[in-house]
């Protein structure tokens, strides 16, 4: 693409994952969580590909796949936390320490220290459909074939 | 003879569903909010999360977002898998 194009998403993208950190961070406080801030993280990697080709992503194909793994690990590593009562019992919630801290009852804007695993699996998400939709959108992207358009 | 069973199949599929709209609740009411309410009462007891929908999402139904993760590892697989190249 030309080099505006280039330009505006140098100067975007670091905006783009910022706010998709942001979703994910306050998924449990705020509307989003893991899926959507994976999703808007992982619109960064689409601007990337669309302002820059494909072949210039192929080194980030490795990585974005091994965050998914992470994440899906994670995921379940988390979920098994609680087997002691359930799979997917939050272990951590109200037990005082990260992100451990009882919410405060009825409406109110939320403390970020709460939730106990919840957090922990927004993140967990999160970095899987981010790495996820990532490795799919440079998969599409370098089967076109090898020219740079 | 076809045509008349095409056109029985048809009264019967849309009566029904012009039957099943005439009796349907007021949009946007649940008939058993039985579930409503406690989610609303408890999630941020039991969970310590004040967004329902993320305590819902990732606390009690813990499966369904776990289910959702292995259709998009399975997904990135597939993707993987066919558009792999082939060394030859």
């Amino acid at each position: 693409m030309s080099v505006v194009v280039r330009t505006i998403a140098r100067i975007l993208v670091p905006v783009i994952l910022a706010f998709g950190g942001y979703v994910i961070l306050h998924g449990h406080l705020t509307p989003g969580g893991g899926f959507q801030g994976g999703a808007v993280a992982a619109s960064a990697v689409a601007l990337l590909l669309v302002a820059f080709g494909a072949p210039s992503l192929k080194k980030l194909k490795s990585p974005l796949s091994v965050l998914e793994d992470l994440g899906g690990i994670a995921f379940v590593v988390l979920a098994f936390l609680g087997i002691g009562t359930t799979f997917f019992f939050n272990l951590l919630a109200g037990s005082g320490g990260l992100f451990g801290a009882a919410s405060p009852i009825g409406p109110n804007a939320g403390f970020l220290s709460t939730g106990g695993t919840v957090p922990l699996m927004n993140w967990a998400v999160g970095f899987k459909v981010l790495g996820g939709l990532g490795a799919v959108m440079v998969l599409f992207g370098l089967f076109g074939g090898d020219d740079d358009r | 003879m076809r045509r008349w069973t095409v056109l029985a199949a048809f009264v019967i599929v849309a009566g029904s569903l012009l039957l099943g709209g005439a009796r349907m609740r007021p949009f946007g009411a649940p008939r058993h909010d039985l579930m409503d309410r406690y989610f609303n009462a408890w999630s941020q007891t039991e969970a310590a999360t004040s967004n329902v929908v993320t305590a819902i999402v990732f606390d009690y139904r813990g499966y369904d977002t776990l289910g959702e993760a292995t259709v998009l590892f399975t997904a990135v697989i597939g993707v993987a898998l066919v558009l792999r190249r082939l060394k030859r």
